[in-house]
């Protein structure tokens, strides 16, 4: 056990010097997250509708859609050269190999968020700070479900004819059991009630979270080679 | 392909239920002849879960037996499943509209099933995509058992979602008990699209074991 978290550390440090010295797919998905704010706040009638009750909304979606590009990005870098063929070749389970690419896109998808999020309370002038801790909260377990069905279907739509077009249709049904919990228990979060009339959505996220990541993480041997 | 004794079988089986469904079962009282779409759609919906159940098990049992007959199994019990999810998802709003006053509501039930022909047409366009018939089976069978994992979470999210935040419009009827003569049509209704579901998944895998037959080269191109 202590050698596959090793292991798994080993691949996500890979994965995410990687991005840190291209920057490129982080630099664009925040972009992409700020332009989609920006967006959204003109398909509304601002004056009908309150920025508090866009915002949850906005938040998850965009949290949605910003994911997905990062994983694309988780095993499309082993794309180019076959790299995944020495992944596999090389002595590390094959959990590990999963477990490492999930951990690094966690830390991708969080990075977003650390931005994206404080930017949608900017722009729809919103009190974060008062929920700042348990919106953190539901931002990590949200990230984490997600993360863990996205990995799974990057590994598997890099491989396919469609690559990225196949990812969104794979992934977006499952991340409904993360995005209505989350939109929900922020809403609530915002309208100013207490963390507990919120505690429903979130063992419904823990469920997810802990079926899918156990799930993925022993389906990935199955999608290589024997 | 020449229809089987099976297929002939079943779709006269069809043809007698529609029959006894149009002519011979009262009209209900409250919504009138629209109620007569249960016939189709109740039924329809019990295959298409079962249809995706068979998906499941399988994806799982491919994933231990490694048997391409079981992989074939599961490419048809989708399709014919996502068929009989469409006649579902069709037959629905047309009972809804009069009934309902919508063609569509966010009823928990609903949106599951709306979900569940999401997942399986992605299950069926990804097929679609992968050209390797080993991978194609394995990755088929990885969201086989996924998307069997993903129901009871969407389900408890969308039913979570209702009860939270209630609206006047689902003036959903709690189950009436049904007369005699409705329920021996919903009966034989059930009976006739099984043999349905049977009849059009022998047909399709047939298909698929020709088709399979037919390139031989690929078979351990991967393995």
């Amino acid at each position: 056990m202590r050698s596959i978290l090793a292991d798994a550390w080993l691949i996500a440090r890979k994965d995410l010097a990687i991005e840190f010295r291209t920057r490129s797919a982080f630099l664009s998905a925040v972009v992409f997250a700020l332009l989609a704010i920006v967006i959204f706040f003109f398909a509304w009638d601002a004056t009908a509708v309150a920025a508090i009750d866009l915002a949850p909304g906005v938040l998850w979606v965009i949290f949605t859609f910003s994911g997905l590009l990062g994983m694309h990005r988780s095993f499309g870098v082993e794309q180019p050269d076959r790299a995944i063929d020495g992944l596999i070749a090389s002595p590390i389970e094959r959990e590990s190999i999963f477990l490492g690419k999930a951990i690094a896109s966690l830390a991708f998808v969080l990075a977003i968020q650390i931005i994206a999020i404080p930017a949608v309370g900017l722009f729809y002038n919103l009190p974060l700070a008062r929920v700042a801790v348990p919106l953190s909260l539901i931002t990590f377990l949200a990230a984490i479900g997600l993360v863990a069905v996205g990995t799974l279907f990057s590994a598997m739509a890099v491989n396919t004819r469609l690559a990225e077009l196949l990812l969104p249709m794979l992934a977006l049904p499952f991340f409904v059991p993360i995005v209505i919990p989350a939109a929900q228990a922020t809403a609530k979060l915002m309208s100013g009630r207490p963390v507990g009339d919120a505690f429903a959505w979130l063992k419904l996220l823990v469920a997810f979270d802990i079926v899918f990541v156990v799930a993925c993480t022993l389906a990935y041997p199955f999608t290589l080679e024997e | 392909m020449k229809p089987t004794p099976l297929t002939i079988a079943a779709l006269a089986a069809v043809v007698v239920t529609y029959i006894r469904a149009i002519f011979f079962t009262p009209i209900e009282a409250v919504q009138g002849p629209v109620q007569k779409i249960f016939y189709i759609h109740a039924p329809a919906a019990w295959v298409a879960f079962m249809a995706f159940g068979l998906v499941a098990l399988a994806s799982a049992l491919y994933l231990w037996l490694r048997e391409d007959r079981l992989d074939r199994i599961a490419e048809s019990s989708a399709e014919v499943g996502v068929v009989f999810t469409t006649v579902v998802l069709t037959t629905g709003p047309l009972w809804g509209k009069p009934v309902w006053g919508a063609y569509w509501t966010w009823d928990a039930r609903l949106t599951l099933t709306l979900f569940l022909w999401f997942i399986y047409v992605a299950y069926l366009v990804m097929r679609g995509a992968l050209d390797d018939r080993a991978m194609r089976a394995r990755y088929s069978a990885v969201l086989g058992i996924l998307g069997a994992l993903l129901i009871p979470f969407i389900h408890l999210s969308v039913y979570l979602f209702r009860t939270l935040h209630p609206r006047p419009i689902v003036m959903k009827p709690s189950a009436p008990s049904l007369p005699s003569e409705m329920l021996t049509t919903l009966l034989l209704a059930f009976g006739a699209f099984t043999l349905l579901y049977i009849a059009l998944l022998r047909a399709r895998y047939r298909y698929a074991v020709t088709r399979d037959g037919a390139n031989p080269a690929e078979e351990h191109r991967a393995s």
